[in-house]
């Protein structure tokens, strides 16, 4: 086989690789949906992240709208300082809430930003007020476990002072 | 600058804790066609592989135009292999290029000549050896005689100072032993390189060569012109110039007695 | 009968050195092929040539794999996901399962057995008829001419041969859901699409696939640089090529996949 078929064939395969590449991060992944237009940065704190990861989704009314840059810890406020990394295109209100919240049942967990009333937004640098931290699984169950233990205390309080009633 | 283009001093090789050399002299002048004769496994090839770098010695030393081999860096390994050249025992022509690109080869890895100058070469290699026609074949289509002359082109393409010949004639017909003989001896004229011949051929080397030195047991068992060799009465060269069948080397291996062996069933 | 546990246990010691000695030879011979690799990249045509035939030479076992083991994974997948009302999830099942590992791993295999092999039995024969050293008498470096871009051309066609047959495998996942099964074609690449992360899944693929084809690569030349020069010799080092890949890139999997996902 001469040079030029040669390498004919091998630019069809090099070709062809790069091709399937590129359609497997974009038609199969989603790299078309990750944010890779200009973005300012706002940071928010929170008492607990739950489950949140960097690169996790940053999403107001269902949509996309940015990313989770990073995730430190504040040693002097012992809160998570989270960043994220909002599409220039959409603005918020400074007053807007930024809650963790479950996809799905045992879904990854997401920012949600819940716009708010103010007529000034937020800008590259800013910090978001109110947050609200993720949902820990053992608090549930041990609040759950206080309300039914103070049902259960209630119930008998109310049938004693019905008997003393009588 | 003295005589001898390649000079071997009080070698001792070892290889796999077995000793292949024992205290080796031999001296190769220039313009000579030398012969290294003995039998099979008596380390002839490994003397070459010795001259060419690729061995190391466990004592003793290798010179070749004054350098010691061994003490060579990369770089001088290079150059002293520029001046070689050597026809390995089949040939080891590069089976996936042609007999053209074969003899181009070394052209082609180690000078920057035009493509048009390398054609008038290969050429002119090939026509040394009555291959020009052939130039196209691939090596699997060549008969051994054949394959076996090409790769004399390739090995003397840069005109080397010295040649190297690792068994030539090893299978080959009466008229390939023929036409091979000639064209060692005319090459090295024409060349004025000198020749080192490992061989096992009597009569055709007697003809043709110029001094011989013969192998075995790991010593020069004894040296000479062709003329003194076949005169010499030594039992070992005489043994291997006549061929005979028993002699200082034995016809049979070693084995217990004859009796005792058929006795105990 | 001590001293039969005593030569039993020189025995296993002495085996034991040997593949030690053998993994540090191996070890060396892959400096030097990094070492001398100038050459490939002066003169690429080399590379090129060889990525013929380890590369293109490939494909067709490749795809034709890729496109059965999609076809089954989505058969499989709809199989077990439709028992829980899951079925269109088969579209991220099949893309997850090649992306993340089938891709990569099986590649590696295929290749070794069928590009590795070449490669280990074409060297191997080159150093049995002699032509390795008459290069090296040429002064002409064997591993710089022969071995190096060989090395190249199966570390560049790895990752491009894993990316097509992940590709092909989702096709085929794809023929099997949608034409054949029934499940929505929106459903099938939207959930695809939704659960399919690039950073997390598609580039550690594609770092996965670069490395098996190093392993792969190196294993197939030392085999055949190292084989004996006969013709059994040969033969063994090629079936020690398939082994001692499979067990590479297999143990390079888990390690690999236990360092991304923690």
């Amino acid at each position: 086989m001469d040079r030029t078929t040669l390498d004919l064939w091998v630019g069809i395969f090099v070709a062809a690789g790069i091709a399937a590449l590129v359609a497997l991060a974009m038609k199969v992944g989603n790299l078309t949906s990750t944010n890779i237009g200009k973005t300012y940065t706002v940071q928010a704190y929170y008492e607990n992240i739950g489950g949140l990861k960097t690169r996790a989704p940053v999403k107001s009314a269902g949509v996309v709208v940015g990313r989770v840059a990073d995730i430190s810890f504040d040693n002097k406020k012992f809160e998570a300082r989270v960043t994220l990394d909002i599409d220039t295109s959409y603005q918020f209100p400074k007053d807007t809430i930024a809650a963790i919240f479950t996809s799905g049942l045992l879904g990854e967990q997401y920012v949600g930003l819940e716009a708010g009333g103010e007529d000034d937004v937020l800008k590259d640098g800013d910090k978001i007020e109110s947050t609200q931290g993720a949902v820990v699984l053992e608090k549930l169950i041990s609040q759950f476990l206080f309300n039914k233990a103070s049902e259960g205390s209630s119930n008998s309080d109310s049938k004693q002072s019905d008997k003393k009633v009588e | 600058m003295s005589d001898n283009i390649v000079e071997i001093n009080n070698l001792s090789f070892s290889y796999n804790s077995r000793l292949l050399h024992k205290g080796i002299n031999m001296r190769f002048p220039r313009g000579k066609v030398v012969a290294i004769m003995g039998g099979s496994g008596s380390g002839k090839t490994t003397l070459l592989r010795l001259i060419g770098g690729q061995l190391k010695p466990s004592i003793g030393e290798v010179r070749v135009d004054g350098k010691v081999v061994h003490e060579q860096d990369a770089d001088g390994i290079y150059q002293m292999r520029r001046k070689m050249g050597m026809l390995f025992q089949f040939g080891a022509l590069f089976t996936y290029l042609s007999v053209f690109d074969n003899v181009a080869f070394p052209m082609r890895e180690h000078t920057d000549l035009p493509e048009s100058i390398i054609r008038d070469l290969v050429l002119l290699k090939l026509n040394a050896v009555g291959l020009r026609g052939a130039r196209d074949l691939m090596p699997a289509e060549l008969s051994g005689g054949m394959a076996r002359r090409v790769a004399l082109a390739r090995t003397v393409a840069l005109d080397p100072a010295i040649i190297m010949y690792d068994e030539p004639f090893a299978g080959l017909d009466p008229i390939s032993m023929g036409v091979i003989l000639n064209l060692i001896r005319r090459l090295n004229d024409a060349l004025g390189a000198t020749s080192i011949v490992v061989t096992h051929d009597v009569h055709e080397t007697f003809a043709m060569v110029d001094y011989i030195y013969f192998v075995s047991a790991g010593v020069v068992v004894a040296e000479g012109t062709p003329a003194e060799l076949r005169e010499s009465q030594m039992p070992f060269v005489h043994q291997f110039v006549h061929g005979e069948v028993d002699g200082p080397v034995p016809f049979h291996y070693n084995a217990p007695d004859f009796r005792q062996d058929l006795l105990h069933a | 009968m001590l001293d039969r546990l005593a030569s039993t246990l020189r025995g296993i010691g002495s085996r034991v050195i040997d593949r030690i000695w053998r993994l540090g030879f191996a070890a060396r011979f892959f400096v030097y092929s990094l070492a001398y690799s100038g050459e490939s990249f002066r003169r690429f045509h080399l590379v090129i040539k060889e990525i013929y035939f380890t590369g293109v030479l490939s494909l067709i076992i490749i795809l034709v794999s890729a496109l059965f083991v999609g076809m089954v994974l989505g058969l499989q997948g709809y199989n077990t996901l439709q028992k829980y009302g899951s079925s269109e999830a088969v579209g991220v099942l099949v893309a997850l399962s090649l992306v993340r590992e089938l891709g990569p791993v099986v590649t590696a295999l295929l290749f070794a057995g069928r590009a590795g092999t070449a490669i280990t039995a074409e060297i191997g024969l080159m150093k049995a008829t002699e032509q390795l050293s008459a290069m090296e008498m040429m002064a002409v470096n064997p591993i710089a001419r022969v071995v190096a871009p060989r090395f190249w051309a199966g570390v560049i066609s790895m990752p491009f041969l894993a990316a097509l047959f992940s590709m092909m495998g989702v096709f085929g996942g794809y023929l099997v859901a949608v034409p054949m099964i029934g499940i929505d074609d929106g459903a099938f690449w939207s959930q695809m699409q939704a659960n399919v992360d690039f950073h997390e899944d598609i580039v550690n693929g594609v770092i996965k696939s670069c490395v098996f084809g190093v392993a792969c690569t190196i294993i197939a030349l030392f085999e055949g640089y190292d084989a004996p020069p006969t013709a059994e010799g040969v033969s063994r080092a090629t079936t020690r090529t398939v082994v001692n890949s499979s067990l590479a890139v297999l143990g390079l999997d888990f390690v690999l996949t236990s360092f991304m996902i923690g």
